[in-house]
């Protein structure tokens, strides 16, 4: 099976005297589901925020959809996130923008053309349950709606890999059982590589996944 | 109406910008049309103990636009007072030779002495008079005037360059989060910082418009017409399409500067 993600020897930092992630090795397959979990400060998120280029390797080597993350161009790294969705927990919507355009973004920078990108966004909108909302702002809807928001526009471009930091965090049932949904409707149909980092993986979801657990800068592989 | 009063912080400082660089450019304006003026009315006086070489005087010297004979009639008129003929002719051909010399323009203190000096090599040449009391008294007036408004200018400039870069972290705030989420997406440079250019250029555009029509108003508007009238001069004090155009341009590149220095202060949070 293809690995979307590859890391050798990988150890990231913030500073020269704090090492997050220490020379850990893991891979992961294309078209899986991977939940990825651990104690507030472990870096789960710092190592979600590697796998799109927030913050580059400081020892070892990340290849992420067959592109080296080490000293990656900023053109390259553009690149590689066309291909990405991100999902954060504190949403990241452009404020001064409607939630149409908010979900057309991605489908803009790959340079759909408008007919298409109308397609594409009133078909995710009718999937997040936001039709009717479409002209509101960021700041008019409620935080699930603000993360439906998101979600819609991380799926919008179709993209190889859905990086989602605690998608859940902060929602109500209804939008966190929305978000669930998509992530695995994603994954199922599209086969989509999911990766989920969270506190808790919730009971009922109904996909197979590969479950990391990241502890004292190390990755250990769950299940 | 946040969008319209951001607009407007920006709008402001650049037509200030631009009103200080058009009163600079008229006060420069009028100072030349004066100098032109002076020159005309100014001369200096050679007196010779032989009749000079017109063309070799004028060669001497490049700041000489004419010279010209000073005929001593008037004066032996007054004095004559039964001399023959012959005494008067006599009379004229011992007396110096006195000429006029007309300038270009109106020149420097230096350029004065200069000539002079030049002047004096000629051993024909006994004396030089260039008024340069009365001369350095109107030249110093000029350069005083003009240095006054130049501070002016300058200090205006400063202080609106001072709030353009209050402006500009206002703008690196509010732009930093699209920025940063279309980076997310992988938008390149260019794209993410189009809206900011536009902008830019939208509000460079929107102060041009200002202060073309303010100089429309203020280069026709009576009083003023009236103060160049007073002084002498006839003075451009806004051309409609080389001003403006200059202004414009001007606008243009401070906005464009305003926006890459966002764009280069950007930092990705993520």
């Amino acid at each position: 099976m293809d690995k979307v993600i590859m890391a050798e020897n990988l150890s990231l930092a913030y500073s020269s005297d704090e090492t997050i992630i220490n020379k850990v090795k893991f891979s992961i397959n294309s078209g899986s589901f991977v939940f990825i979990t651990g104690a507030s400060g472990s870096g789960k998120s710092t190592l979600l925020k590697s796998l799109y280029g927030g913050l580059k390797p400081k020892e070892g080597s990340l290849i992420v959809g067959g592109v080296e993350l080490r000293g990656i161009s900023s053109s390259k790294l553009n690149f590689l996130r066309k291909h990405i969705g991100i999902v954060f927990q504190e949403y990241k919507l452009v404020k001064e923008w409607t939630i149409e355009k908010n979900i057309r973004l991605p489908l803009i920078i790959n340079g759909y053309e408008k007919s298409v990108t109308q397609t594409q966004v009133d078909s995710l909108l009718k999937h997040v349950r936001l039709k009717h909302q479409a002209g509101k702002f960021p700041l008019e809807l409620s935080g699930g709606e603000q993360q439906r928001v998101a979600m819609a526009r991380a799926l919008a471009h179709n993209p190889i890999l859905i990086l989602a930091d605690e998608p859940t965090g902060n929602l109500d049932d209804y939008s966190a059982e929305l978000i669930w949904n998509l992530l695995v409707g994603a994954n199922e149909q599209l086969k989509t590589t999911v990766i989920v980092v969270t506190h808790h993986i919730p009971e009922h979801i109904k996909v197979d996944y590969k479950h990391y657990h990241i502890e004292f800068g190390r990755i250990n592989e769950v299940n | 109406m946040k969008s319209i009063r951001n607009h407007l912080s920006l709008v402001i400082a650049l037509v200030s910008i631009l009103f200080s660089i058009q009163i600079f450019i008229i006060v420069d304006r009028s100072i030349d049309a004066y100098k032109e003026n002076l020159a005309s009315n100014y001369s200096v006086v050679v007196v010779s103990k032989m009749i000079l070489d017109a063309n070799a005087t004028l060669n001497s010297n490049k700041i000489i636009s004419e010279i010209s004979n000073l005929t001593p009639d008037s004066v032996i008129e007054r004095l004559n007072t039964g001399m023959s003929a012959k005494n008067v002719e006599l009379l004229k051909l011992t007396l110096p030779k006195f000429y006029k010399i007309k300038l270009k323009y109106y020149p420097t203190p230096d350029e004065i002495n200069l000539l002079t000096e030049k002047l004096l090599q000629n051993n024909s040449i006994i004396k030089v008079e260039n008024f340069s009391h009365n001369h350095d008294t109107t030249y110093k007036l000029l350069l005083l005037f003009k240095n006054v408004i130049s501070v002016f200018s300058i200090s205006m400039l400063v202080v609106t360059v001072l709030l353009i870069l209050k402006e500009l972290k206002i703008w690196q705030f509010k732009h930093n989060e699209r920025m940063t989420v279309m980076g997310l997406f992988g938008a390149p440079v260019w794209m993410r910082s189009a809206v900011l250019f536009r902008l830019a250029i939208v509000d460079a555009l929107i102060a041009s418009a200002f202060a073309f029509i303010l100089f429309s108003i203020i280069s026709t508007d009576a009083w003023v017409l009236e103060q160049f009238k007073y002084i002498g001069i006839e003075v451009v004090a806004f051309d409609p399409v080389y001003d403006f155009l200059t202004l414009t341009l001007i606008a243009i590149f401070l906005s464009i500067v305003l926006a890459t220095l966002i764009v280069l202060g950007h930092k990705e949070e993520v």
